[in-house]
């Protein structure tokens, strides 16, 4: 049913999946994302890290033009962000996002949660659709939530349905916007667990994180951001047990 | 992997200054797509013959000398003309606090000193108004504007904010004299100043009785608590026509044949009465805000609860709730001209009186319109102080 | 620790004491009030029974009546008049300024600048002005301004303006008017069935089923076929035309100066309040939910109906039964104008026949039902519609 991308091409020789050319942005007067630079292979893992403020959050959520940027090229899969609201819904069908509120919608059970989008969205079929959520509670491991309401969940639990929801849009990209920062410390382990089975069957993911070990474990390269810019990146043994920046090695002492 | 070699410390560089031209901002704004276009257009069309109506109608076919020639009786009805000076005086006193608290605090305050500024200025420069009446608001004026400087050299907050405190009594004593000053009964106040007085009376005396009333709702003693609800839910239940008719029909009744009350003083029991129960409610929710952890970190200090409820509980209770106060003090405000319906002459009253007189026939909707604005002005004022001091205290932000 | 604690420090007397002081000081005070009133009122040769409401009350009420009433009949008869004007201005307010008050809410969260600042000052004006000024200056200043009945204003000769009230053509029931009314309503049932249903397909197989027009065609079709069946419009409309003594007008539809003044002086005070409730019932949804629904890819109109809405009247039930209960208690500011609700006409009675206690007492008991009833609605459809949390 989900198709799996496990492709056996190394990273490098694969296809661009996200180009990021120059992007700039700013608050007000507050630069927030400099000349940012960054391209994403298809199937590759990139976790982002960052101090907080360094504008990763930021970065993640232009992805799906959640925030504009003022300067710079978006392209995704194929299709470049412009003020075209098409472009844009292209782009948001392809990529699913996972906030770090949850944000689920409290009116509405787990299973309407999960398919409201593929029905109103894809316009798939009712019964297609039921049966891809359930399938898919089943793959977060919470089958028997799937008449409750959100406000029921745990935290944990809550973040899983809202990996299921966008899982159900079927998207080539998965953006995860510091999945596990408001949850409890036993519940994030549930979610880890969850990302780390998604990353081997081979799904494109953008994770902003402050797990590092699932970074080290999970990632195929790592980006540091700091003061709206990339400082430095490269794979979880260069960027862990060799940092070149300074900054990088500060950062790291600060956290590890 | 070959490592990339990442520039740094990039500069940081002011944004690009997206220049929206005017005719951008229209399009934007108001003729986006084409059903925006035609509802822009139709809207247009009818604001524009109702604007040019009205103004046609205040510049050139309205009479305002029923305004004009009523001006003194409307705004403070019956009160002797050579004890106006009186009030004259707690105007002043309201303009020199107002004046220097926006010198020290600065803010939301000294929106209302500009307020009262342009009103005072106004009101001095109206064609039609005496020459007492030009002096005293340009004394008003000068005072505010003097003492906002002051303020802004010397803060002397203390002195202030018990000005602020002794000001609703002190104005009551000029006002009504107790024999020391001639006494001018409550039977002589009327127009705005009797609107002004009852509101702000039903609020500085509700004041208390709604803190108890909202205590008493939270209290664990079973009695006072449902007496305290009971109370509330009453009052609530029912419009202030009737506590107003209960009041001026029944309390002389309740009171006995020793105690004699006058029309506006029995008025100014039910809007007290009236006002405490939603009051009360306001109070409430400021009090049910408060965490948990406040009460048991008092607790745990060791403060007694009396001590805990004035010091730790009600301060942060009723800071919370200012703007919803400042809201039930407008609702109070609007509600005082009910008052008009059992016979006492407020500004509404008063506007019916002379609207009545044969020779200001057919004058009524200038008159009516005055009070309108009057309101108007007073209660805009206050729920734009409300907005901001709610913005300050970051209450209802997300 | 046998040593005994004076019995006010013990933790479980002191509360009973401090209830017992509180219950005395009460009783003292409600004593003393009902005793000084009960004196008076033996004074002044008056009792509290209300025996009254059978007399005869001698009294007309001009205008709005909703059932039959003349001079000649009981207070009690009277009493029912003001209470079911009360309900009528109260309920047709309800429902006109809820109307308003959302298209006015909506349009301040519109992207046109013109549509967002019109209802902008539209509220700010009508909110911040007693609603008793409003009311005297629709009724004296505009309906009683209108010409004399003789020379009104008048389109077509179909809808007249005086100051005797406002009449227009009014639709006049027929035989066969139920014909036409039951088939309309099975048109509507249908049509919202046939939405639902087509919905449903449109889910169930992911193709486009166009519900709208469906619904578009079962109404026509439910206009349509009673009229071939009966061979005749629903109603005739009765045209309003002036008495022959000038004083009043027959047929049509009139709306009383006092019942018109009321009703637009309510519908534009609330409306200005329920703008604000919707305005700000929308903007409380949480931001979050709208990221979520836009990273879905959801259409701004799809993400309105099935996201915001659903979590924004949530948010703004209890402020709206408060309005609701607001534009209720409100409408005994009639009494100012004439209109002869229950205020009005108990305070006529009460001013006739000095039973002050008794009616004052039936007036508040009647405003609390009204308050009760609007409440427990309220609350069971906020119940009903409560998100449910752990």
């Amino acid at each position: 049913m989900l198709e799996e991308f496990n492709d056996t091409t190394p990273l490098e020789d694969r296809e661009n999946i996200i180009e990021c050319k120059d992007l700039n942005k700013w608050f007000g007067d507050l630069h927030v994302l400099k000349n940012v630079h960054l391209n994403v292979k298809k199937g590759e893992v990139l976790v982002v890290l960052g101090p907080s403020g360094s504008g990763k959050s930021t970065f993640i959520r232009t992805l799906n033009a959640l925030e504009e940027i003022q300067k710079g090229t978006i392209t995704i899969d194929g299709t470049t962000l412009t003020n075209d609201l098409s472009d844009i819904e292209t782009i948001r069908k392809e990529t699913g996002m996972v906030f770090q509120q949850f944000n689920l919608f409290p009116h509405m059970t787990i299973l309407k949660n999960i398919m409201l989008a593929p029905i109103w969205v894809r316009k798939w079929p009712k019964d297609k659709v039921e049966k891809i959520a359930l399938e898919l509670l089943d793959r977060v491991g919470i089958p028997e939530q799937a008449n409750k309401y959100p406000g029921q969940l745990s935290g944990g639990q809550q973040q899983r349905v809202a990996i299921a929801r966008a899982l159900a849009m079927q998207p080539k990209i998965m953006l995860f916007d510091e999945p596990t920062s408001a949850l409890d410390p036993e519940m994030i382990k549930e979610v880890l667990d969850v990302m780390k089975e998604l990353a081997k069957t081979g799904m494109t993911m953008v994770v902003v994180t402050h797990e590092m070990n699932f970074a080290r474990e999970v990632a195929d390269r790592i980006v540091l951001f700091d003061y709206g810019e990339i400082i430095e990146s490269g794979t979880p043994e260069e960027m862990f047990d060799n940092p070149q920046h300074e900054r990088t090695k500060l950062f790291l002492s600060q956290i590890l | 992997m070959n490592r990339e070699q990442v520039e740094t410390n990039l500069p940081i560089l002011p944004p690009p200054k997206e220049k929206v031209t005017f005719f951008q901002w229209l399009k934007d704004n108001l003729f986006s797509s084409w059903y925006n276009t035609l509802f822009t257009i139709a809207l247009s069309i009818l604001l524009f013959s109702i604007i040019k109506g009205t103004l046609t109608w205040i510049f050139i076919d309205a009479d305002w000398s029923i305004v004009t020639s009523n001006f003194k009786i409307l705004m403070s009805g019956q009160y002797p003309a050579v004890q106006l000076w009186r009030v004259w005086l707690c105007i002043v006193l309201l303009a020199s606090l107002l004046g220097f608290s926006s010198g020290i605090w600065n803010g939301t305050i000294t929106h209302l000193s500009i307020f009262l500024g342009s009103l005072l200025f106004i009101s001095g420069i109206l064609p039609f108004v005496s020459l007492e009446t030009r002096i005293w608001t340009f004394i008003g004026l000068a005072i505010l504007i003097v003492g906002h400087f002051i303020g802004k050299k010397i803060p002397i907050k203390k002195t202030i904010l018990i000005g602020w405190f002794l000001l609703f009594p002190i104005a009551i004593f000029f006002i009504n004299g107790f024999g020391v000053l001639p006494k001018v009964g409550t039977n002589l106040w009327g127009g705005f100043l009797l609107t002004i007085l009852l509101a702000t009376v039903a609020i500085v005396c509700s004041f208390p009785i709604g803190v108890l009333l909202a205590l008493g709702r939270r209290s664990k003693l079973p009695t006072i608590k449902y007496f305290c609800i009971f109370y509330i839910e009453f009052i609530r239940g029912i419009p202030l026509i009737t506590i107003l008719f209960v009041s001026s029909i029944m309390l002389p009744l309740f009171l006995g044949q020793g105690v004699e009350l006058n029309n506006i003083l029995r008025a100014m029991i039910g809007l007290t009465l009236f006002n405490a129960a939603y009051l009360a409610e306001n109070v409430r929710g400021g009090l049910q805000a408060i965490p948990r952890g406040q009460y048991e970190a008092s607790h745990a200090l060791g403060l007694s609860s009396p001590l805990m409820t004035c010091f730790i509980i009600l301060p942060q209770a009723l800071r919370s709730v200012i703007p919803a106060m400042v809201g039930q003090f407008i609702a109070i405000f609007k509600d005082t001209t009910l008052v008009t319906i059992i016979g006492i002459i407020d500004i509404l009253g008063m506007a019916k009186n002379v609207a009545q007189n044969p020779q200001f026939l057919g004058q009524q909707m200038e008159v009516f319109l005055f009070v309108a604005v009057v309101f108007f002005l007073f209660c805009y004022a206050l729920s734009y102080t409300s907005r901001r001091i709610e913005k300050s205290l970051g209450v209802g932000e997300r | 620790m046998n040593t005994t604690t004076p019995f006010w420090r013990d933790k479980r007397i002191k509360p009973i004491l401090l209830q017992l002081l509180f219950v005395i000081i009460i009783g003292i005070a409600m004593f003393y009030f009902i005793n000084n009133a009960l004196t008076g009122l033996k004074r002044m040769g008056l009792s509290l029974s209300y025996s009254f409401l059978n007399s005869t009350a001698s009294f007309d009420i001009s205008g709005d009546k909703l059932i039959e009433y003349s001079a000649t009949d009981k207070y009690s008869r009277a009493i029912l008049v003001g209470f079911l004007n009360t309900l009528r201005v109260a309920i047709l307010g309800i429902i006109f300024a809820t109307i308003i008050g959302v298209i006015l809410g909506i349009a301040r969260l519109s992207n046109n600048w013109l549509a967002r600042n019109t209802s902008k000052v539209f509220v700010e004006i009508f909110r911040n002005t007693p609603l008793l000024v409003q009311m005297i200056i629709w009724y004296s200043a505009v309906f009683l301004t209108l010409p004399l009945i003789g020379d009104n204003y008048n389109f077509a000769n179909a809808i007249f303006l005086s100051n005797r009230g406002i009449a227009i053509p009014w639709f006049k029931p027929i035989d066969i008017t139920w014909i036409w009314l039951s088939f309309i309503v099975l048109g509507i049932i249908g049509a919202v069935f046939t939405w639902k249903w087509k919905i449903k397909q449109q889910v169930e197989t992911g193709k486009r089923k166009y519900p709208s027009i469906w619904v578009f065609g079962t109404l026509l079709l439910s206009i349509i076929f009673p009229f071939v069946v009966t061979q005749s419009g629903p109603f005739t409309l009765s045209i309003p035309e002036i008495n022959p003594n000038g004083r009043s007008f027959v047929g049509g539809f009139v709306i009383s100066p006092s019942f018109g003044a009321v009703l637009l002086a309510l519908v534009m005070y609330t409306s200005a309040f329920i703008a604000e409730i919707v305005r700000s019932g929308i903007m409380g949804v949480n931001k979050g939910q709208v990221e979520a629904a836009q990273s879905l890819g959801l259409k701004s109109s799809t993400m309105l109906r099935l996201v915001i809405f659903p979590q924004a009247y949530r948010i703004m039930i209890p402020p709206m039964t408060s309005q609701y209960l607001n534009l209720t208690k409100n409408s005994s500011l009639a009494v100012a104008v004439g209109y002869p609700e229950l205020v009005s006409v108990g305070n006529t009675i009460l001013n006739q026949s000095g039973r002050a206690i008794q009616m004052i007492t039936i007036m508040i008991i009647c405003y609390l039902t009204f308050s009760l009833i609007t409440s427990l609605l309220m609350n069971i459809f906020n119940k009903y519609t409560q998100l449910v949390e752990r």
